[in-house]
């Protein structure tokens, strides 16, 4: 490394170690901040030697990084990677310098700062999720962040891709790059009524979507996700993973498909892939004080929220839903009435967190009877269930994750081994 | 309520099924509009009515047949698409109108009821003018709560909801806007939001505006059925309501002393 580089390094490394020890978070945020400060084109420097691997998507863009990471680090390659889910620009500069030599860095990142690094990472591989609508009163319009993709492609049609050909802004996104397309299924439509290209009704059939108007459809592909089998060019792989969800199932097929594009076996990259069973506190499960199990789940946005409540309604567990609207979780709750939270009828439901009463108000008009308790822990200790799980939005979400953590280890002997990892 | 009690001016009978109907949702959907139709659905039930929700999915035509129409929010591309639509179906509703039933529209739904919009490229949106409103796309973008104490005549309490547009409306002449804005933005001119009219409530709240102004939600249950409807227990309502217009007192002021710093450097 030239001096700037080290120093520029140095100095953010003690940044995020006080960022810590001052308890304001992992300090991947802030020690990229300052690194960046001190050397602008760090980036570029530090992705230099490394084969980068770019992950972006509205939704489950952390769980589909650490599922690659997981199967490269299974062959025993070196791997960086963003896994706190700091995935601005700063903390993919932390994560990079974080690399001991050359190996690979998997990182995800924000959907709207993926055109501003690209250039500086060149990525050996850009794996595309989904686009659906989060947070709406701070970035605006679906279709603004396709075309804003799709021009980053067009303008770099060797870049090799992964990408999920089941929805509608993505496909517009990666159709001018060398893509490998992935059928995952119909999941949420809401914000893909009007077809990417040309403006009309999208039209949707077994197969996907195909507009009426310009042709516009779901791309040719061999390689789907039917069930729980990923069908990869020609072999049928079958996915049991240690993660919940049917959502976590698409994340799975996505991150295998791509470990293959770089040269690990598919059957390997499911085996890793298998045995992750928790990503950065997400889907993490804790023992509170009375002895229940407590699983904390994040949903960012109404296409997050559908698929967990899908997985909720089959377990047999009391709900918290905690709902804040800072700027992190979108500030205007109203995306709450797109939610078919009439899936919880049967379950005892607490409403928490700071807009604890725009959800109560929701639930009333769901037919679902509800627990008032702002604090999300009072609420965890009061609803009757055999088991609690808490769904949480975005600033919720990592408050919770500590203090269920503190609870869980005041809750269990210091003999015993210490869960989650 | 399909059927006899139409055009009679003295409500819509309770022997049959009130229809509420939420227009376009794929298109005008996009702040949690379907709220506001769950909301007029299951107050219609709690009061032991038979209601049921209608969606009218884009690309086909309107009925004439609804109790309620709803036109909710949407972006630039799929506003464009539902006005084309509801062009094309505009007797229709007005037909349903003159017959009795009820019109609530928000945002873009209430720039669609308008004689029209003009978007930020200057390209000219025709809205189906059941009231004489015209919108023009401003800057800047109008983003957070907003209180409206309503028009005497209406008899609502202060109305509390969530903006977040850009439109500028200018209200034609005689045409009575749904109230007086004291914090936010509504129309973006005069220091008003939305406008009544003869069955139709128009407004630029979301939030969604009816779970948070259940009165507003009587007032057009009121209209559609032509009766005094008995009250309904609101504690979880009242309390969303009262925390909802503290914070917005509370950013208006912040907002206050925010220029007042800045005015003396």
């Amino acid at each position: 490394m030239r001096v700037r580089t080290r120093l520029a390094v140095g100095a953010g490394t003690i940044a995020g170690h006080a960022s810590r020890l001052a308890g304001r978070g992992a300090g991947d945020q802030i020690s990229g901040r300052v690194m960046l400060g001190v050397d602008p084109e760090l980036i570029a420097k530090l992705a230099r030697d490394q084969r980068v691997v770019l992950v972006s998507a509205t939704n489950g863009k952390t769980t589909t990084t650490r599922l690659i990471a997981a199967a490269l680090e299974a062959e025993g390659e070196p791997v960086v990677s963003n896994v706190t889910g700091a995935n601005l620009t700063s903390g993919v500069v932390s994560a990079l310098a974080r690399a001991r030599g050359p190996g690979f860095a998997v990182l995800e990142v924000d959907e709207r700062v993926l055109p501003r690094v690209y250039d500086a990472l060149r990525p050996e591989l850009l794996v595309l999720g989904n686009l659906s609508r989060d947070q709406l009163d701070r970035f605006g319009e679906v279709h603004v962040l396709s075309d804003r993709w799709r021009a980053l492609l067009a303008a770099n049609p060797e870049q090799v891709v992964v990408a999920n050909a089941s929805d509608p802004p993505v496909v517009w996104a990666a159709a001018p790059a060398r893509t490998t397309w992935l059928e995952l299924g119909t999941g949420w439509t809401g914000d893909s009524a009007t077809c990417p290209q040309c403006g009309a009704l999208l039209g949707w059939n077994d197969r996907g979507f195909a507009c009426p108007n310009c042709g516009f459809c779901t791309p040719e592909t061999a390689h789907r996700l039917v069930g729980n089998h990923l069908e990869l060019d020609g072999a049928t792989i079958p996915l049991r993973i240690a993660l919940p969800g049917r959502w976590n199932v698409d994340n799975a097929a996505l991150a295998i498909v791509a470990a293959t594009r770089l040269g690990v076996r598919a059957d390997d990259a499911a085996l890793a892939v298998a045995a992750v069973e928790s990503v950065a506190g997400r889907m993490a499960t804790y023992t509170v004080p009375d002895g229940r199990t407590v699983r904390v789940l994040l949903a960012k946005n109404p296409a997050g929220w559908l698929e967990v409540l899908r997985y909720v309604q089959d377990v047999d567990t009391a709900v918290v839903l905690a709902v804040n609207a800072h700027v992190a979780d979108g500030k205007d709750p109203s995306w709450l009435w797109d939610v078919p939270y009439e899936l919880l009828a049967g379950h005892a439901v607490a409403a928490a967190g700071e807009r604890a009463l725009d959800v109560a108000v929701r639930l009333r008009y769901a037919g679902i009877d509800c627990l008032v308790e702002r604090d999300v822990m009072r609420a965890v200790a009061r609803i009757d269930g055999p088991s609690v799980t808490v769904i949480a939005s975005y600033t919720q979400f990592y408050g919770l994750s500590r203090r269920l953590a503190r609870a869980s280890r005041a809750a269990r002997p210091a003999s015993e081994p210490e869960r989650p990892a | 309520m399909t059927g006899t009690g139409r055009g009679t001016g003295t409500g819509r009978g309770t022997e049959s099924t009130l229809r509420v109907g939420l227009v376009y949702p794929e298109l005008l959907g996009t702040y949690g509009d379907r709220g506001n139709a769950l909301v007029l659905v299951e107050r219609a039930r709690w009061r032991g009515f038979d209601a049921e929700l209608v969606e009218v999915a884009a690309g086909d035509p309107i009925p004439d047949s609804l109790d309620v129409y709803l036109f909710g929010g949407g972006e630039d591309d799929p506003q464009t698409m539902a006005a084309s639509g509801m062009r094309a179906s505009a007797n229709a509703v007005r037909r349903a109108i003159d017959g009795g039933a009820v019109v609530l529209a928000v945002c873009a739904g209430f720039q669609l009821i308008g004689t029209g919009y003009v978007d930020a490229g200057g390209e000219v949106i025709e809205g189906i003018g059941l009231v004489d409103a015209r919108t023009v796309a401003g800057a800047p973008r109008l983003i957070g709560e907003v209180i409206v104490e309503p028009e005497p005549s209406t008899g609502l309490p202060t109305i509390t909801g969530f903006e977040n547009h850009g439109g500028r409306t200018k209200l034609g002449p005689g045409v009575r806007p749904l109230g007086r804005v004291t914090r936010g933005g509504g129309n973006g001119i005069g220091a008003v939001d939305g406008a009544l009219a003869p069955n139709i409530v128009a407004t630029y709240l979301h939030g969604p505006v009816l779970p948070r102004n259940p009165a507003l939600a009587d007032l057009l249950l009121t209209w559609v059925t032509g009766g005094p409807l008995e009250p309904l227990p609101s504690v979880l309502e009242e309390a969303l309501r009262a925390e909802r217009l503290a914070e917005a007192r509370l950013t208006g002021w912040r907002a206050r002393a925010r220029d007042l710093r800045l005015e003396r450097g």
